[in-house]
C-alpha cells in the first residue's frame, strides 16, 4: 500500500457471555444440542410470552466496562431491533440503542514502533444472539435452529482508531485475552462465542474526512481478519485511483478465494425502527453495585505482564507470551512458586517444551498432562543437578506420556547424574586409555577434540555423567 | 332464583349451603350457551366436556374441605388468553387452528382457586377494536339489540355476562376494552393498575397499556376474582410487587368523604345528551352516599386519543412481527421464496383493522419520523401522567361518562376510522396513566345501557370497588337483564 | 391524501403484508386520515418533557442464572406448519 493512503479501521465484536441460561429466559446456553432443544416457548417468540433478565449478564457486562476503564450507566434501556429474518423469532432483535450498559472505554495496543497506542472503545451493550439457519442438505428449503437464539451478546464497539490489519489484529486479540481473563467468554472462535465485524475505508494521507466505508462480516478467525481486511484495503485503493467511488456495502470474505464480495441479502438498507422495549424496565445499576464488582476484579493481563517483568524478572517477550491466557499465566506461576529455580527457567520450559508437547497434541493449558507442581519437580531436578538438562528432556517426554513425577521417572530408569568424583574420574581414566591418537592430537592444539571425549564419557555412562564435572575433569587430565 | 340469574357471589353462598353442586351450575350454563351462544356468536370455543369433568372435581373437592376460593364456579376467558392445550384464537385467521402449550397466568391463578373454565369468548382481532367487529369469527351481537354492537374488543366476554351464559368473564383492556364494552351491556367492567395483574400468557397488543382485568354482574363479583388474578408474577418483567389487599372485605366501607373529581371536558358537544344526563344522576347518588364533588381539570384530554393511536400500533407493529408463519400460525401455501411466505402469510393471517394498525406503527417509528410522532407521544403521555397525578391531589375518584353514546349498530361506524376511535375517549386515558378504571352501570337511553366511568390513582383498586359497591347498594341497574335472556 | 402511494408501499413491505389490489386504495385513505388526525400532537406543549419509560417508573427486575427450562421440542412443534428433523423448514435463503 502506497504511503498516500491512510487506512481507517473500527471493529465491532460480538462475545457470546458465558452464563448457564439464556438472557431473557431459562432456557441452556450450552453448545452442540440437537436442534430446538433449548429453545423454549420465550426463545420460540410464542404468542403471550415476555423477557426476563438474567442478573448474571450485567455482572458481566459491568466486568467488562469496568477492565477497560469505561463508564458503567447508571441506567440503560434495552430497545427493539425490528427486522424480519428466520433466525429470529420475534422479528425483533432485543438489544441496547440510545443508552447502552457501558460507554467511553479504552484499552491500549502497541503500534508499529512498539509504542503504546490508546484505542477508545465506544460502547459496549447487551443484546440477543440470532438462531442458526442451515442452507445445506435440504431440498429447496433452509432449517432453522433456534437453540442459539437467546444467548447473551455483548457488542464492543471501538472508536475508528486502528490504522492497519496489524492493529486490527492486536486489539482483537486485546479483547479477546480480556474477556477470557474475566472469565465471561471462552472466546472461542470455531464455536461462534467470539465474532467480529470489522468496518473499512480508506483516506488520502492529511485528509480530515472519513472516506466511504465498506462493513466486513462475520470474521471468524484471526487469520482471515487480517487477510479480509488487507484485501479490501487495496479493492477499495484501486476503486479510487482507477477513479470510481466505494459503495457502502456489507461483504462477506470468502476464504477460498481470499476475497470480499458484496453480501446479498443486505442488498436493502434496513430501518431498523429502534424504540425502547415495552416488555422491559429500565436496568438501574448502583454505584455500590459497581464497586463491588470491581473489587472482583481479577489481575488483568497488562498488569499481570508488567509484574511478571518486575517479580519474576522476565523477559517481556515471554512474560507477554504467559500472560496471553490467564491459564497459562496461572500454569507459569504456580510452577514457579513450586520450583527452587529461577523464575526464568521455569518459563523457558513453560513456553518451549510444554507449549511445543500441547500444541502436538492440539491441548489447552487446562488439559496439559503434566501439572504445574511436577513440571516445578522436573526443573528442580536439574536445579539441583540431580539430572543434566539434556537427560530432563528425556524425562519430561516421558513424563508427558504418563510416567507420572520427575523423581517417579528418574528412579525407574535410573537416570540419576552421575556426580561422584570418584566415578567419574574412573570413566575419564578409561576413555583417555582407549583414544590415545585423540589424545595426543588434542595435546597437539585439537581443542574442538574435547567435545569427542566428552562424547565419549557420556556414551560410556548413558549420558549421565554431569557434563560440567566431565569437561572439568578432562581438560585437566588432558592438559597435564 | 334460576342458576343463570345468580350472581358469582350468590352462587358461591348457594355451592357453600349445599342448595346445588358446581356440576349443576355448568350443566345450566352449557344449556344456555347452546341455546343462546350462536345468536350471539359470543363464543369461538365451548370447553363442554372439560367444564364438567372440573365441575366434577371440584365437587369432590369441596366434599372434602378441600378447594380454593372460587372452587366450581364457572368462567369464561377472552380468547386472547393461552390455555394448554386449547384452541387460542385471539379472533384472527392467524392464529385459528393455533392449540396454546401453555397456560397464560391469570388462568392458572384462577383454575388453581377452583374456577371452571366454560369457553374463550368472541373478540375484535388482536384485542384491536371497539366494536368486536373484526373478529375473523364474525361480529358479536349485543344482547340488548342484536343488530347491535357490544362494543370491544371484550365483545364476547360483555355478551355473555350480559345473556347470563356466565356470571364473569375475563378481558383485557388497552384502550378500553374491558370498560366499553361493559357499559354497553350493562355489566361491570374492571381494569386494574398498569402491572397489577400480569400479562404472561395474554397475546400482546400494545405491551405498556395492555392489562387483563373482568366483566361481571357486581362490584362484588369484581372484587372477588381480583383478588385472585392480582400479584407480582416473576414472568412479567412488567409486572409489580404490590401488596394486594382483601378486596371484598373492603367494599362495605361508606363513601363519606370520598371526593369525586368531575371533569368539565367530559360533558361537552361529544357526549350524548341522554346518556350526560345518566352520569349525572349517578354523580347525585354518591353525593347522597357522602361524597364530594369536585371539578377538576385534566388539560390534556384531547391529546389522549391522537397519542394512543400512535403508541398502541407502535408497539403492536413490533408485537405481531412475530407471526410469519415459520413455527406456527397461518402459512402461505407453495411460498415461492421467503420474501413471499412472509408478506403472504401476514397478508392473509390478519385482517384489515390488524393490518392498518400494524401499518401506522410501522409508520411513525420508521426512519425520520420518529421524533415526530412517536418521541412526542410518549412526552404527551408524560404530560397526560401528569394532569392525572395533579388531579388526584384534589379528588380520590374522578368520574364521568364510560362512553359518548349507548350501543351503536353493527357497521355504523366501519368507515371512518376516527370516528371508531373517538369511542375510547374517556376511557384511554387511564391506559396511557396505568391507572385502575372501572365501569358500572347507571341508567338506560333508549332501552340501551350506560355506564358511569371511574378513575383511581395507581393501586386505588380497593376504593373504586367500594364506589362502586356502594352506588349498586343504592340503585338497580346493575341488575337489569334483556327481556330474552332473563 | 397525506401518504403516497410508494409510501404505503414502503410500509406495506417493511411491515412485510401483502395488500391485495383491491385492498391498497382503501388502506391508503385510511392511513392517510390516521396520520392526518395523530398529526395535531405536533401542537401538544412537549418542551423540556421527558418520555415516558414506564407508567409506573420502575427498575428492570433481575432473575438468576439458572436453567429452568427442559427439552420439549416435541411439544413445541406440534403447531409448526413445516419441519424436518427437528428443523423449522423456511423457502431457501440465499447469503
Amino acid at each position: 500500500m502506497s504511503a498516500d493512503w491512510e487506512v481507517v479501521i473500527g471493529l465491532e465484536i460480538h462475545t457470546q457471555l458465558a452464563t448457564q441460561s439464556k438472557i431473557f429466559s431459562g432456557a441452556s446456553t450450552a453448545y452442540g444440542a440437537e436442534p430446538n432443544t433449548q429453545a423454549c416457548l420465550v426463545d420460540l417468540a410464542y404468542p403471550g410470552v415476555l423477557p426476563v433478565l438474567n442478573k448474571e449478564v450485567i455482572r458481566m457486562a459491568a466486568m467488562f466496562g469496568i477492565a477497560v476503564n469505561a463508564t458503567i450507566s447508571p441506567r440503560s434501556i434495552f430497545a427493539r431491533k425490528n427486522y424480519f429474518y428466520p433466525d429470529l423469532p420475534k422479528g425483533y432483535q432485543i438489544s441496547q440503542y440510545e443508552l447502552p450498559i457501558v460507554e467511553h472505554g479504552e484499552l491500549f495496543i502497541k503500534d508499529a514502533g512498539g509504542n503504546d497506542k490508546r484505542i477508545g472503545i465506544t460502547r459496549a451493550h447487551l443484546e440477543e444472539d440470532a438462531g442458526k439457519s442451515i442452507h445445506e442438505g435440504l431440498d429447496r428449503s433452509s432449517g432453522i435452529d433456534l437453540n442459539r437464539a437467546g444467548t447473551p451478546l455483548l457488542e464492543i464497539v471501538s472508536e475508528p482508531d486502528l490504522r492497519s490489519a496489524r492493529e486490527a489484529i492486536a486489539y482483537m486479540r486485546k479483547i479477546h485475552t480480556i474477556v477470557r481473563y474475566l472469565g465471561i467468554s471462552d472466546g472461542n472462535m470455531q464455536e461462534g462465542s467470539f465474532r467480529c465485524d470489522a468496518n473499512v475505508s480508506v483516506r488520502p494521507v492529511g485528509q480530515k474526512e472519513l472516506g466511504t466505508r465498506s462493513e466486513l462480516k462475520n470474521l471468524n478467525s484471526f487469520r482471515f481478519i487480517e487477510k479480509a481486511i488487507n484485501f479490501e484495503i487495496e479493492r477499495q485503493i484501486d476503486i479510487i485511483e482507477d477513479g470510481g467511488k466505494v459503495a457502502q456495502e456489507t461483504r462477506l470474505y470468502d476464504s477460498d478465494k481470499d476475497e470480499t464480495r458484496p453480501m446479498r441479502s443486505k442488498e436493502e438498507a434496513n430501518d431498523y425502527r429502534y424504540f425502547p422495549d415495552p416488555d422491559l424496565l429500565p436496568v438501574e445499576i448502583s454505584a455500590a453495585f459497581v464497586d463491588a464488582v470491581r473489587k472482583t476484579l481479577p489481575e488483568l493481563p497488562d498488569a499481570k505482564q508488567q509484574r511478571f517483568e518486575a517479580e519474576h524478572g522476565l523477559k517481556a517477550d515471554d512474560a507477554g507470551i504467559l500472560t496471553a491466557s490467564r491459564a497459562l499465566a496461572d500454569y507459569f506461576e504456580s510452577a514457579a512458586s513450586a520450583s527452587d529455580a529461577q523464575a526464568q527457567t521455569v518459563a523457558n520450559w513453560v513456553i518451549g517444551d510444554l507449549s511445543g508437547a500441547l500444541n502436538k497434541d492440539g491441548l489447552d493449558i487446562e488439559a496439559s498432562r503434566i501439572s504445574a507442581a511436577d513440571l516445578a519437580g522436573l526443573v528442580n531436578r536439574i536445579n539441583d543437578n540431580t539430572i543434566s538438562g539434556k537427560i530432563a528432556k528425556e524425562v519430561f517426554e516421558a513424563m508427558w506420556a504418563g510416567g507420572g513425577t520427575a523423581d517417579a521417572v528418574i528412579e525407574s530408569r535410573g537416570l540419576k547424574q552421575i556426580t561422584d568424583e570418584a566415578a567419574i574420574e574412573a570413566v575419564v581414566d578409561k576413555v583417555i586409555a582407549a583414544n590415545p591418537q585423540q589424545v595426543a592430537d588434542y595435546k597437539g592444539g585439537k581443542d574442538k577434540l574435547i567435545g569427542f571425549f566428552v562424547g565419549q564419557v557420556m556414551k560410556e555412562t548413558q549420558g549421565k555423567a554431569n557434563p560440567g564435572q566431565v569437561n572439568k575433569m578432562l581438560k585437566g587430565k588432558l592438559s597435564s | 332464583m334460576a342458576l343463570h340469574e345468580q350472581t358469582l357471589t350468590e352462587l358461591k353462598a348457594g355451592l357453600d349451603r349445599g342448595d346445588f353442586t358446581a356440576v349443576d351450575i355448568t350443566q345450566a350454563l352449557l344449556d344456555r350457551i347452546a341455546a343462546h351462544g350462536k345468536d350471539l356468536n359470543a363464543f369461538i370455543t365451548v370447553m363442554g366436556e372439560t367444564a364438567l369433568a372440573n365441575a366434577g372435581q371440584a365437587d369432590k373437592a369441596r366434599a372434602a374441605d378441600q378447594g380454593g376460593v372460587l372452587n366450581g364456579l364457572p368462567i369464561v376467558h377472552k380468547d386472547i388468553f393461552c390455555l394448554r392445550d386449547v384452541l387460542t384464537t385471539c379472533g384472527s385467521r392467524m392464529l385459528k387452528d393455533f392449540v396454546s402449550p401453555y397456560d397464560a397466568t391469570v388462568v392458572e391463578r384462577l383454575a388453581g382457586a377452583g374456577a371452571v373454565v366454560l369457553g374463550k369468548t368472541n373478540m375484535d382481532e388482536f384485542a384491536m377494536g371497539s366494536s368486536n367487529e373484526t373478529s375473523f369469527f364474525g361480529p358479536v351481537k349485543n344482547p340488548w339489540g342484536l343488530e347491535y354492537s357490544p362494543g370491544g374488543s371484550s365483545g364476547g366476554s360483555a355478551a355473555s355476562v350480559a345473556a347470563r351464559l356466565s356470571p364473569a368473564a375475563t378481558g383485557t383492556d388497552t384502550g378500553g376494552s374491558i370498560r366499553q364494552p361493559a357499559a354497553l351491556t350493562n355489566t361491570v367492567g374492571f381494569k386494574p393498575t398498569y402491572g397489577r395483574v400480569s400479562r404472561y400468557g395474554m397475546v400482546a397488543f400494545a405491551s405498556s397499556l395492555d392489562q387483563a382485568g373482568v366483566i361481571t354482574r357486581s362490584a362484588e363479583d369484581a372484587a372477588l376474582l381480583l383478588g385472585v388474578m392480582a400479584g407480582f408474577d416473576e414472568r412479567d418483567s412488567t409486572s409489580i410487587d404490590h401488596p394486594v389487599p382483601d378486596y371484598v372485605a373492603g367494599l362495605g366501607e361508606s363513601l363519606d368523604g370520598l371526593r369525586v373529581g368531575v371533569v368539565r371536558q367530559h360533558f361537552d358537544a361529544g357526549l350524548d345528551e341522554a346518556t350526560g344526563k345518566a352520569v349525572r344522576d349517578a354523580l347525585a347518588v354518591l353525593e347522597a352516599r357522602g361524597a364530594t364533588l369536585t371539578e377538576v381539570d385534566l388539560p390534556n384530554l384531547d391529546y389522549c386519543v391522537p397519542t394512543y393511536y400512535v403508541v398502541a400500533p407502535a408497539e403492536c407493529s413490533s408485537n405481531m412481527s412475530r407471526f410469519d408463519g415459520v413455527r406456527f400460525g397461518h402459512r402461505a401455501e407453495d411460498p415461492k421464496d421467503l420474501l413471499d411466505l412472509y408478506c403472504r402469510s401476514r397478508g392473509e393471517g390478519f385482517g384489515a383493522e390488524v393490518k392498518r394498525r400494524i401499518m401506522t406503527g410501522t409508520y411513525v417509528l420508521s426512519a425520520g419520523y420518529y421524533d415526530a410522532y412517536y418521541l412526542q407521544a410518549q412526552k404527551v403521555r408524560q404530560l397526560i401522567s401528569e394532569d392525572f397525578k395533579k388531579a388526584f391531589e384534589k379528588v380520590d375518584v374522578i368520574a364521568g361518562p364510560t362512553t359518548p353514546t349507548p350501543a351503536f349498530k353493527l357497521g355504523a361506524k366501519t368507515d371512518d376510522p376516527i370516528t371508531m376511535y373517538l369511542n375510547d375517549i374517556y376511557t384511554i386515558g387511564a391506559n396511557l396513566a396505568g391507572l385502575p378504571a372501572m365501569s358500572t352501570p347507571c341508567g338506560m337511553v333508549n332501552d340501551f345501557p350506560v355506564g358511569l366511568h371511574l378513575v383511581g390513582p395507581h393501586w386505588a383498586e380497593a376504593s373504586l370497588l367500594r364506589t362502586a359497591h356502594q352506588y349498586q347498594t343504592q340503585t338497580d341497574w346493575h341488575t337489569r337483564c334483556p327481556e330474552a335472556y332473563r | 391524501m397525506s401518504l403516497d402511494k410508494d409510501q404505503v408501499q414502503h410500509i406495506a413491505m417493511l411491515a412485510r403484508l401483502r395488500l391485495a389490489d383491491d385492498e391498497f386504495a382503501e388502506t391508503q385513505d385510511k392511513l392517510s386520515r390516521i396520520v392526518d388526525f395523530v398529526d395535531q400532537l405536533s401542537a401538544a406543549p412537549t418542551d423540556a418533557v421527558v418520555p415516558m419509560a414506564h407508567p409506573l417508573n420502575q427498575a428492570q427486575r433481575l432473575r438468576p442464572d439458572q436453567v429452568t427450562e427442559a427439552n420439549e421440542r416435541e411439544r413445541m412443534q406440534k403447531n409448526a406448519p413445516a419441519v424436518a428433523d427437528g428443523l423449522y423448514l423456511v423457502p431457501k435463503v440465499l447469503e
